[in-house]
């Protein structure tokens, strides 16, 4: 089944061309003229883009076209990849985050981020949920703790098969669990936007399902970046999908417009398969 | 566009019209007979590197076993020591003046009514060790009552006795070549006969100092300077080895001076241990003035000497860490000490005990820089402290390997297999500890 016939499948009222503008969201966070090298290596050339608030943005394009350092340098991981440097500015709520009044590990706190491969610490599901607000100090006393555990879970969707095992070892859950766990983490802190790595890349199917309704639901609190390979992906769960090629930033646009109506080429080969 | 989807579609779809003809060619290859010839000869190959591989296990069993073994058959009799009954009439007058030669001589003479002359009274006189007195002094010490009374006692034998009971000397020699004379003999076969002399279980190897005497001399010493050098080297050694790891592996930035320590650090590691030796012996005794002979001294020398060890355990443990465990840290928040602490080096825990014990065994079982800064001395003391002067398990090892008394050689042994015994029971320590640690994720 094409893309296109997929979108047409699974309309949403909010995301129909003239119903919601783009342009009605505050933009959550801004990139102008990003570049970024890994040593010598030019990784990023001059990305320009708008991260709108409570919506889902997608980064697509091929591997290697640089989308994965684009999501790293929102929440500064690149400041732990040894020879990286990152040009131009990139803001949160009009804030430079690389400014010197910024500090990288406040910034990771409101930026959360979750990642390829399902990373939950080797400690209990409680554990790994609790960590966040523990060493930011988000909450005070032991039942305020359990509540924003609880609350956590229960938004990744992971409460009522855990709730009962919290004192298990995070890593004894499955793929698409550890996964939902981690998302669990990262909104324990109650960030203002997500990062998601290709979250769904080692998952099964049905883990994949269940992360993208949850992807869809968290859209009303947070503001999501996600990279994803899967187009269809990134047509199900995006409003706004961004295209990257080779270190550059192709298009971005509406998703049913990149999907639909591709301004570009590049865009249109890639989003039809012929290279990737 | 859709039809541009489907044509892709349609060029990766196999076509159903290829033939069977290239597929049929290499099956019947791999059925020749040629072919069956070869897979006989893989098999063959396997099985003989697989006994090839058994042989050599089996050959390095054998020769662990056979120097157990040997050390065993040696060593396994000096942890008794032959004793003698006397019935000990403790004169006040005597108690007083603390001269329990006499007393002692009394009783055995009591048992030799026979002898009366000079020479027969100075072979009786041998069979006791020369520590005996300070035993009988002992027990008066601790219960000042026995003075006036008539108690029964078990001294101790002379070594030569010690191993005459053992079995060390053979009767069946002239006198000149076996080494003992024959009235010796004859009066500790006389006291083996009525049951006066028997052997029991040797607490002095364990609770003694060194000493001249074979039975007299034991290890206690050396344990405990082997303790509290340890200690010290465990102390100095452990948190500045971890930390220096922490710090290059987590935190240092990749750069020449970083190589050049990282290459310093792995050609320190290869640095024979003498050299450790001769350098505390110029900086901590020449320059500081240390005591000579201190554990204090020995712990340094030793820290030095494990500590690129533990920097290089360490730091291949803080390595095998997966990445995407600090990736999760940092991507909540937390900042890069707390990633270490709370989740990178509680996970690396493991590595770096087993290194760091590793470590420890290596600088129990070393001597060659104690040598330089004088831990080879004979030193009949407990050590009570730092720098009281101490010797260590193997350097006491290696000053009884020099003795010419029999009652030594069997010591010797006795004291590799108590050495041994701390150093399985360090590993053991080792192995329990992973598994503690590791079980905790």
């Amino acid at each position: 089944m094409s893309i296109q016939n997929q979108l047409k499948l699974r309309p949403r009222a909010d995301d129909r061309p003239g119903q919601r503008t783009a342009a009605a969201l505050p933009n959550k966070m801004t990139a102008h003229g990003v570049t970024v090298f890994y040593g010598a290596k030019q990784a990023l050339r001059g990305i320009n883009l708008d991260i709108q608030e409570n919506r889902v943005l997608a980064l697509i394009g091929p591997s290697g076209c640089g989308k994965s350092t684009f999501l790293r340098c929102l929440n500064r991981m690149n400041d732990t990849v040894e020879g990286c440097r990152v040009e131009g500015r990139i803001a949160l709520d009009g804030e430079d985050v690389y400014g010197k009044a910024v500090d990288a590990v406040q910034l990771r706190a409101r930026v959360g981020m979750v990642f390829q491969k399902p990373n939950p610490f080797p400690k209990s599901i409680y554990d790994n949920v609790a960590y966040g607000p523990r060493i930011h100090g988000l909450a005070s006393g032991r039942d305020e703790l359990d509540e924003v555990v609880q609350t956590s879970l229960k938004r990744a969707g992971l409460w009522g098969e855990v709730k009962d095992r919290l004192r298990e070892p995070g890593t004894s859950l499955s793929g698409g669990q550890q996964q939902r766990l981690c998302i669990a983490r990262a909104i324990a802190v109650s960030p203002e936007v997500i990062l998601m790595d290709e979250p769904c890349s080692a998952l099964d199917p049905i883990a994949t399902a269940h992360i993208e309704e949850l992807i869809d639901e968290l859209r009303a609190n947070y503001t999501i970046v996600i990279v994803t390979h899967n187009m269809q992906q990134a047509a199900r769960v995006s409003q706004r999908t961004a295209f990257f090629h080779l270190g550059e930033m192709v298009e971005c646009d509406d998703t049913e417009e990149i999907f639909t109506n591709p301004r570009d080429e590049r865009t249109q080969g890639y989003i039809t398969g012929r290279y990737g | 566009m859709t039809d541009l989807v489907e044509r892709d579609v349609a060029a990766v779809t196999p076509s159903p019209a290829s033939s069977p003809g290239p597929s049929s060619a290499p099956k019947s290859r791999l059925r020749s007979e040629a072919f069956a010839r070869r897979l006989r000869a893989r098999h063959a190959a396997e099985r003989r590197f697989r006994l090839a591989g058994a042989a050599a296990v089996a050959l390095a069993a054998l020769i662990l076993l056979l120097l157990l073994g040997s050390i065993v058959a040696k060593g396994a009799s000096a942890f008794w020591e032959a004793r003698i009954r006397l019935e000990v009439t403790l004169d006040p007058a005597e108690v007083a003046d603390r001269n329990y030669t006499a007393a002692l001589r009394r009783a055995l003479y009591a048992q030799f009514p026979q002898v009366t002359d000079r020479a027969g009274k100075r072979v009786l006189n041998d069979l006791l060790s020369s520590g005996a007195p300070y035993e009988l002094e002992a027990m008066v010490a601790k219960n000042p009552a026995l003075a006036g009374t008539t108690q029964t006692v078990w001294v101790r034998a002379d070594d030569q006795i010690d191993q005459l009971v053992k079995g060390a000397y053979r009767r069946d020699l002239p006198e000149t070549e076996r080494g003992l004379s024959d009235a010796k003999v004859a009066a500790a076969d006389a006291l083996l006969a009525s049951g006066a002399l028997a052997q029991s279980f040797n607490t002095t190897l364990f609770t003694a100092g060194d000493s001249r005497e074979p039975e007299q001399a034991g290890i206690g010493g050396a344990i405990i300077g082997s303790l509290l050098t340890l200690l010290v080297t465990m102390a100095l050694s452990v948190p500045v080895g971890i930390a220096a790891a922490v710090y290059l592996e987590e935190f240092a930035p990749k750069n020449r001076w970083t190589d050049l320590i990282e290459v310093n650090i792995n050609n320190l590691a290869a640095v024979p241990s003498i050299i450790f030796g001769l350098l505390g012996l110029a900086v901590f005794l020449g320059f500081f003035g240390m005591p000579r002979s201190a554990p204090l001294v020995g712990g340094l020398v030793m820290a030095l000497m494990t500590l690129p060890v533990i920097i290089i355990s360490a730091r291949v443990a803080l390595k095998a860490v997966p990445p995407s465990i600090r990736q999760a840290a940092l991507g909540i928040g937390a900042s890069p000490l707390q990633t270490v602490l709370h989740h990178v080096l509680p996970l690396a825990m493991p590595g770096i005990l087993t290194g760091t014990i590793i470590g420890m065994a290596r600088a129990l079982g070393e001597t060659a820089p104690l040598l330089m800064i004088g831990m080879v001395a004979f030193i009949v003391d407990i050590p009570r402290g730092l720098t009281d002067s101490a010797t260590v398990l193997p350097v006491q090892i290696y000053m009884w390997a020099d003795s010419p008394e029999r009652a030594f050689t069997e010591r010797t042994s006795a004291a590799i297999l108590i050495l041994l015994g701390v150093l399985i029971l360090l590993n053991g320590a080792a192995v329990i500890l992973r598994k503690i640690f590791e079980r905790r994720w």
